[in-house]
This record gives structure tokens, C-alpha cells and sequence, in this order.
């Protein structure tokens, strides 16, 4: 790879790199724009860069992917824009897009030989801001500077335009070779004439020296929040200024927040539509594989939960199914390990949820639709951290007292929660669960969709199971469900929730609590019916978590923690938004950590899935109300389901195939 | 050989391959980054490509020669090719790739093998053609001359 820096032989030499900082640089702009090129073909980067050069530009070329993330995280602000090619042999080209414009969030160009129209959208996409078909001429490579340009003009929209300092000099004007558009479109060019001519109006106001403000770089904990926000909000609510409102984080602007949120939903659309793939932009959450996986995860979590919930399913049964379910997934997958995570994925969730119990619902699961990234399965799990405690205790409980819950390899974890929370905690968590539950009950398919979608994060799923125990409150109050056939009735489960003391009034006043307890019941009910696809997807989705599962905790919020995140996202939230919300909670969780991890090449996938998993919820669950934290009752809904199979006669498939139809709560003895 | 008749000849020679389809727009390009600071930038590019090409067109050779082949990895190399001939204009290589790909789409083995003989024809044509180009500027410089600038309108 031959590294070069430095304007060829042209002046501009001062103003390079300095551009941000803009005071001297802006008088040359855009001399001394500093391009990173990346092209794995000699001829084609050779060429480039001299082009670049010629436009008197800095140049830096790579002939690796990699190389250029390097490069690009070694020096953060050292580059202002980057164009790449898309078929390279160490990285895919869009996927460098991707990271790009995640970690960076610079401006990125793509280019190709390949004209295709599929190509070109996918450049759309994944966030290019342009795409240039080789040969490359350089008439097209010297209007580049306007996207950087319109990208920092973006990002300060908001930032008061302190006296348009004129820039007098920002003279360079494109040159009328705007007519040769670099897009792919023929007729862009003209576009990017008047657009160019618009910029450079603002452009001069604009000043780019003294009122730029420092690239905000996205952490993991920025993104964090960002995701909780968003998921609190609900992603079709999340505006760019509630966003910020939330966040509450100084120097943040909004616009800030308002170009990463159109990369997050440019990132979570891609999920979508990347899972299986490739057609799933239309409909990311009907995808039908993501579809089976979420309704296999949201069947476990949800049924469980809303079972749960409603206190018809016990508590224990809950578990029992959701660790049936998982376990099913572990037959698919090896859901045991999600399981385990699923604890951890809970507890990280929630530290807010854990005060969730009785008090606020679970809003483990904001429901955000948003994929779930590691990171935010990371929140959802730190958020559920106490939570999951809680409901560790609770599924311990149940799972000690009932054998239902059979493939719960959690138990052992569950011992531990035991340990952990006081019986108070755990009754309190139960409701929330509880309450959770009965939204994710409703969103099952929902939520199972959006658990489970493909990731086959097993381990968001686990926190689903964790739920579990704590449904077995719920099932106390099974009264308050109507219909809830879920309840597991005789359960073990119950009454080890019951030991618990305070389960029941807690779960009652939980369940009042959330306002969306009711509703989600009758949605639970609703959701019944699609249960059989519904399970079979949690399952899968929950198999495909656990293999996939290589990160933290992050990754295994996925299905699990998506689903019940779901679920607390709509018991707050109000009905219906479970599928959506679990989805987008547990996204939200897997997110926040997954974006910080996305830079890994881990994360990508789940994001992906948590994504996948996101959409299917949201599109199953429309009622999904309250976003309490779901989490707990996606824990429990597994065990419950599994305690709950157990129970049935019928319940065989516990520890077979998650065959939801055996699982129908229909079926369910109450 | 005089200067003047050198550039002359040189000129006629580059209209030609331009006229026959060996070159196009984009080697205008080329020429045009080309200047006192970059005085040997086209040769540079160009040679380049050259040794770019053998390899690129010794592994697709190779790959078509597997028992069992792997046509999205022919057809990567002939996408790779594609793009890098047609940044220097190299026309008719390039028109060559794309019906190459063509094939690989269909996964024609027999049809890949005889686009990959006409590729490298056309690889070797112009490479000829290019050689003789360099050899006549390379005069026309040892003469005390210059290249003189081209004047199509493509």
C-alpha cells in the first residue's frame, strides 16, 4: 500500500488539514480537502490520485480496506472525505461504507466499473453520499468537496449562523464541470449544479471557520444513549429534538443528533433488509425468516410473558417455556448459552428497570424498533441488570420449583439471582415482568419475530427466560388476565412466586401499573393465534443468537432482550407497539453496545440480527404497549413457556422444536 | 527523422488508434494530468497497467482452467480488468470485458475461454500499439523535442 500525503505540486500546502479548523483553509477551499482514496487496482488509485491532485486537493491513497480504517481511526479528523471502490478483496466496499460512516462519520463516495442499478442503490443504502462509475473522470472528482460541505452544513444546521462570514473565498468553484456528474444519473449533473450553486451561497455564509464546530464523535456510550433515547421514544417517534431532549448530553445540537439518526436508520434498514436478505428493505419486519426467528423468540417471550403476566401462565411455567423455547432454540442452536446471557442481558438492561418493578414498567424493551445492536443490548442488559436479578430470583425460584423449566441451563444462573435480589425485588420485577409479559405475550409473534430474527441472538433471548421467573408473579394475578390462557395454573412456579411474598400484590399493582397490562393481555390473546409460526421462528431466531452470539453481553440481548424489550416499550408506550417496541428495545440494547462494538467486525452481524429481529416485532406487535421492561418478562417468558409446556401434556416440545403450535396458548391449561 | 516529422508522425498515430476503437476519451484524460511535473505520468499509468494485466490475465487463465469453475471469481478478475483498462482508455479491451462477463454470468465455460482469448488479444494489441507510441515520444524527446498536445474532440 503506498501511503502519500501531501498536495502534489500544487500550493495549498496551509491550508491542507486545516480545513476544519477553518479559519486559514477556508480561503482555498476546496484546495487542501483531504481525500482518502481507497481502490485495491494500482491503475485505477494512481490515477485517481493524481486527478486528486490536480484538483489540488490532499491526497492519501490505500489499496486496502482495512488499511483505510486504519488510517481513518488513527486520525479521526485528519480526513474529510473518502472514496472508495466498491469491489475490494480484504472488505467489501460497502461494508467500509458502513463503518465509515458509523465511526467517522464522513462523508463517503463510492465508485465502481459496475453501473448496475442494484449496485448504485445499494450505495443509496448504506449511506454513500455519492457514486461515481469508472472510468473516473476528473471533471467528477472535482465537485466532491460539495459533500463535505453539505454534510457539515447538516451537522451545524442549528448552530447559529454567527455572521455569515463571508468566505469570500470559497471561490474555488466547482467548475462548470458540474455538468459532468459524478453520479451514476445521467441527469444529476444537473442537480449537483444547482446545488452547487445554492452551496455556494450558504457556503459563504456559512462559516466554515469559526462556527464549525468539533465532529462529534460518536462513543459507545454516546451511541448508548442515543439508542435508549431513540428507543424510549419509539423509532417512529424518535425526533431528532426529543432525542436530544433525552439524551441531555452538553454540546450535543441537534443536528448532531439528527444526521447520526439518518445513519442509524439507514444501518437498521440495511439489517432489515441484508437478513435474509436482500428483499426485506420493503418489509424488514415481515421478513419471513426474521418473521419465524421473532416469532419464535417473540412466541417465548411474549406468550410466556403475557402468560406470565396475566398469571395464568405461571410464573414458573413462563420459564419453563422460555427455557423450553430456548432450549428449543438450542436444539437449533444451543439456546442454553442464551439462556445464561440472557440473564446477564437483563440485568444489563435494566438498571432503570430494575426500579421498573411494580414502579414503572419494563421498559426493557422501548419497543424501538431499532435494530439491536450490541450496544444496545449492552444498555438493555446493564438496564436490566437489576432487573434480570430480579427475575434471576424469580426464575430461580421457579426453576427450582418447578421442574419445568427444563432447558434452562440458567438455572444456574438463576441460583445466583437468587442470591441476589431480596424476595421484594424480585416480586416487584415479577410484576413488571409480569407486565411486560402479557404486552410481549401479545406481541409473541411479535416479539418472538423481532427476538429472534435471525441473529439468532441467542442471548438477547436469554434475558427472555430470565423473564420468566419473574412471570411467575404474574401468574397470581392471573385474574386480572382475562383469558389469559397462558396461566399456567397449577404451576410450581406459582407458588415459588408466591413464596416470594409480595409477588402477588406487586404483580397486581404492577400489572395495574402498566397501563398496558390489559391491553397487552388482549393482544396476548390475539397474538395466540399465530403462536405456531410465531414459536418456530423465536426458536430460530433464539438458535441463531446463541451461535451467533460472540460478543458480550450485547450480542446476547438479541432475541430475548428485543423481545421483551419489546414489551416493556409497549406496555409504556401503549399497546401496540410491543412487536415494535420489543424489537426496537432490545435493538436499542444491542445497539448501544453493538454500535460501539460495530467497529468490529462482530457487530455487524448483530446488529444485523437485532435489527432483523427488531422489525419483525414491530410488525407483529402493534399493540404492544408498555415498554416496561419487557426484559424481565422476555426472561421469563422463556422459562415460563417452558415451565408452561412442561405443564401441558401436550407441552412436549419444550425440548423439542419449539413447534409453537404445541405451545399455542390455546392449549395452555389454565 | 526530424523533430517535426517525429511529432507528426506521432500525432497520426495516436488520431489512429483513436479512430480504431484502441483508445478512447479517458487516455485524453490521462494525457491531460500529464505536465512539467509529471512529465512521464501517461508511461507511468500505462506501464502500470501492463504489469497489472499479466497478472490479472494469468489468474484468469488459471481459473478457467480449474476442473470445476469458480465463475464468480472469473468474473471478479474480469470486473477488475474492466475497470482498470477502461481508466486508461484501453477501449477495446475494456468492450471485451464486458462481453466476457456476460458468460460468466451464464456460466459458460466454453464461451469464458474463448472471451478470455479475445481479451487477451486485445490486451496484447494495444499494448503493442502503446509501445509504439512511448517508442516514438521517446525519439521525439531524445531530439530535442516535445510531445505536442493533442487537439480531438471526443
Amino acid at each position: 500500500m503506498h501511503l502519500s500525503n501531501g498536495m502534489g505540486s500544487m500550493s495549498t500546502a496551509s491550508s491542507s488539514g486545516t480545513w476544519k479548523s477553518g479559519d486559514v483553509v477556508s480561503d482555498q477551499f476546496p484546495a487542501g480537502l483531504r481525500v482518502l482514496v481507497v481502490d485495491d487496482d494500482p491503475t485505477c488509485l494512481m490515477i485517481l490520485e493524481r486527478m486528486l491532485r490536480t484538483c489540488l486537493y490532499e491526497v492519501t491513497k490505500c489499496n486496502r480496506a482495512e488499511s483505510a480504517l486504519s488510517l481513518l481511526r488513527e486520525n479521526k479528523n485528519g480526513y474529510d472525505i473518502v472514496i472508495s471502490d466498491v469491489h475490494m478483496p480484504d472488505m467489501d466496499g460497502f461494508k467500509l461504507l458502513e463503518q465509515v460512516g458509523l465511526e467517522m462519520d464522513l462523508p463517503v463516495i463510492m465508485m465502481s466499473a459496475d453501473d448496475g442499478k442494484s449496485v448504485v442503490m445499494k450505495g443509496v443504502t448504506h449511506g454513500a453520499c455519492d457514486y461515481l462509475i469508472k472510468p473516473v473522470r476528473i471533471e467528477a472528482l472535482k465537485n466532491i468537496w460539495q459533500h463535505v460541505v453539505r454534510k457539515k452544513k447538516n451537522e451545524r444546521k442549528d448552530v447559529e449562523q454567527s455572521g455569515s462570514v463571508e468566505e469570500g473565498d470559497r471561490q474555488q468553484k466547482p467548475s462548470e464541470d458540474a455538468d459532468y456528474s459524478s453520479s451514476a444519473n445521467e441527469g444529476s449533473w444537473k442537480n449537483s449544479k444547482r446545488r452547487k450553486d445554492e452551496e455556494e451561497e450558504t457556503d459563504e455564509r456559512d462559516d466554515s471557520s469559526t462556527l464549525k464546530k468539533p465532529r462529534v464523535v460518536w462513543s459507545v456510550e454516546l451511541h448508548q444513549q442515543f439508542v435508549g433515547a431513540v428507543n424510549q421514544l419509539g423509532i417512529d417517534k424518535a425526533v431528532p429534538k426529543k432525542i436530544l431532549e433525552l439524551m441531555n448530553v452538553p454540546g450535543l445540537t441537534r443536528e448532531n443528533v439528527a444526521s447520526h439518526l439518518q445513519k442509524y436508520r439507514l444501518y437498521l434498514r440495511r439489517l432489515s433488509g441484508v437478513s435474509q436478505h436482500q428483499n426485506n428493505l420493503s418489509n424488514p419486519f415481515m421478513s419471513p425468516q426474521e418473521a419465524s426467528f421473532g416469532a419464535m423468540s417473540s412466541l417465548n417471550g411474549l406468550d410466556l410473558q403475557t402468560l406470565a403476566v396475566t398469571g395464568q401462565l405461571p410464573a414458573q411455567s413462563l420459564a419453563t417455556l422460555q427455557a423450553a423455547g430456548l432450549g428449543r432454540s438450542t436444539g437449533k442452536s444451543g439456546i442454553p448459552m442464551p439462556l445464561v446471557d440472557q440473564r446477564n442481558l437483563f440485568s444489563f438492561e435494566n438498571p432503570k428497570q430494575q426500579h421498573m418493578s411494580s414502579s414503572k414498567p419494563m421498559n426493557l424493551l422501548h419497543g424501538v424498533p431499532t435494530t439491536m445492536e450490541a450496544k444496545q443490548l449492552a444498555n438493555l442488559h446493564q438496564s436490566a441488570q437489576t432487573l434480570g436479578a430480579a427475575n434471576m430470583q424469580v426464575n430461580a425460584h421457579g426453576v427450582q420449583n418447578s421442574s419445568l423449566l427444563m432447558p434452562v441451563p440458567q438455572s444456574q444462573p438463576r441460583g445466583q439471582i437468587l442470591n441476589e435480589s431480596s424476595g421484594n425485588h424480585v416480586p416487584r420485577h415479577s410484576s413488571s415482568v409480569g407486565q411486560p409479559i402479557i404486552s410481549n405475550g401479545m406481541g409473541n409473534g411479535v416479539l418472538g419475530r423481532n427476538g429472534i430474527v435471525d441473529s439468532g441472538r441467542g442471548v438477547g433471548y436469554n434475558p427472555v427466560h430470565q423473564n420468566s421467573s419473574m412471570l411467575n408473579y404474574p401468574l397470581n394475578n392471573s385474574s386480572q388476565l382475562p383469558g389469559n390462557n397462558f396461566t399456567l395454573g397449577s404451576t410450581p412456579v406459582m407458588s415459588s412466586l408466591a413464596s416470594k411474598g409480595a409477588f402477588p400484590e406487586d404483580v397486581t399493582s404492577d400489572i395495574k401499573r402498566s397501563s398496558g397490562f390489559m391491553p397487552s393481555y388482549d393482544m396476548f390473546n390475539e397474538l395466540q393465534q399465530p403462536k405456531s409460526n410465531e414459536w418456530d421462528l423465536q426458536n430460530v431466531g433464539l438458535t441463531f443468537d446463541v451461535s451467533q452470539h460472540t460478543h458480550s453481553i450485547h450480542g446476547s440481548l438479541d432475541p430475548s432482550v428485543l423481545v421483551h424489550q419489546g414489551f416493556s416499550s409497549s406496555q409504556r408506550g401503549g399497546q401496540s407497539r410491543n412487536p415494535s417496541i420489543v424489537g426496537k428495545t432490545m435493538f436499542s440494547v444491542g445497539e448501544g453496545s453493538h454500535f460501539g462494538n460495530m467497529q468490529n467486525t462482530g457487530h455487524h452481524l448483530n446488529g444485523r440480527i437485532v435489527d432483523n429481529t427488531v422489525r419483525i416485532k414491530a410488525e407483529t406487535v402493534p399493540d404492544a404497549t408498555s415498554q416496561t421492561s419487557f426484559f424481565h418478562e422476555q426472561y421469563g417468558q422463556d422459562d415460563l413457556m417452558s415451565a408452561l409446556l412442561k405443564q401441558q401434556d401436550g407441552l412436549g416440545p419444550a425440548e423439542t422444536e419449539f413447534d409453537f403450535d404445541g405451545y399455542s396458548l390455546d392449549n395452555i391449561p389454565v | 527523422m526530424e523533430v517535426g516529422q517525429m511529432q507528426r508522425q506521432w500525432v497520426d498515430y495516436t488520431k489512429s488508434l483513436f479512430l480504431e476503437g484502441f483508445l478512447d476519451g479517458q487516455f485524453l484524460q490521462l494525457q491531460q494530468l500529464q505536465d512539467e511535473s509529471n512529465p512521464d505520468f501517461v508511461v507511468e499509468v500505462v506501464s502500470l497497467f501492463f504489469e497489472d494485466s499479466e497478472k490479472l490475465l494469468n489468474d484468469l487463465t488459471r481459473a478457467l482452467e480449474q476442473p470445476t469453475v469458480d465463475f464468480k471469481r472469473v468474473d471478479a478478475h474480469v470486473h477488475q480488468f474492466k475497470g482498470s483498462s477502461s481508466s486508461i482508455g484501453a477501449q477495446r479491451v475494456k468492450n471485451a470485458c464486458i462481453a466476457f462477463r456476460n458468460f460468466c454470468e451464464e456460466k459458460n465455460t466454453e464461451g469464458c475461454v474463448r472471451c478470455v482469448q479475445q481479451v487477451k488479444h486485445e490486451y496484447y494489441l494495444v499494448k503493442s500499439k502503446l509501445e509504439t507510441l512511448f517508442a516514438l515520444e521517446q525519439q521525439i524527446m531524445a531530439a530535442g523535442g516535445s510531445i505536442p498536445m493533442l487537439e480531438l474532440n471526443f
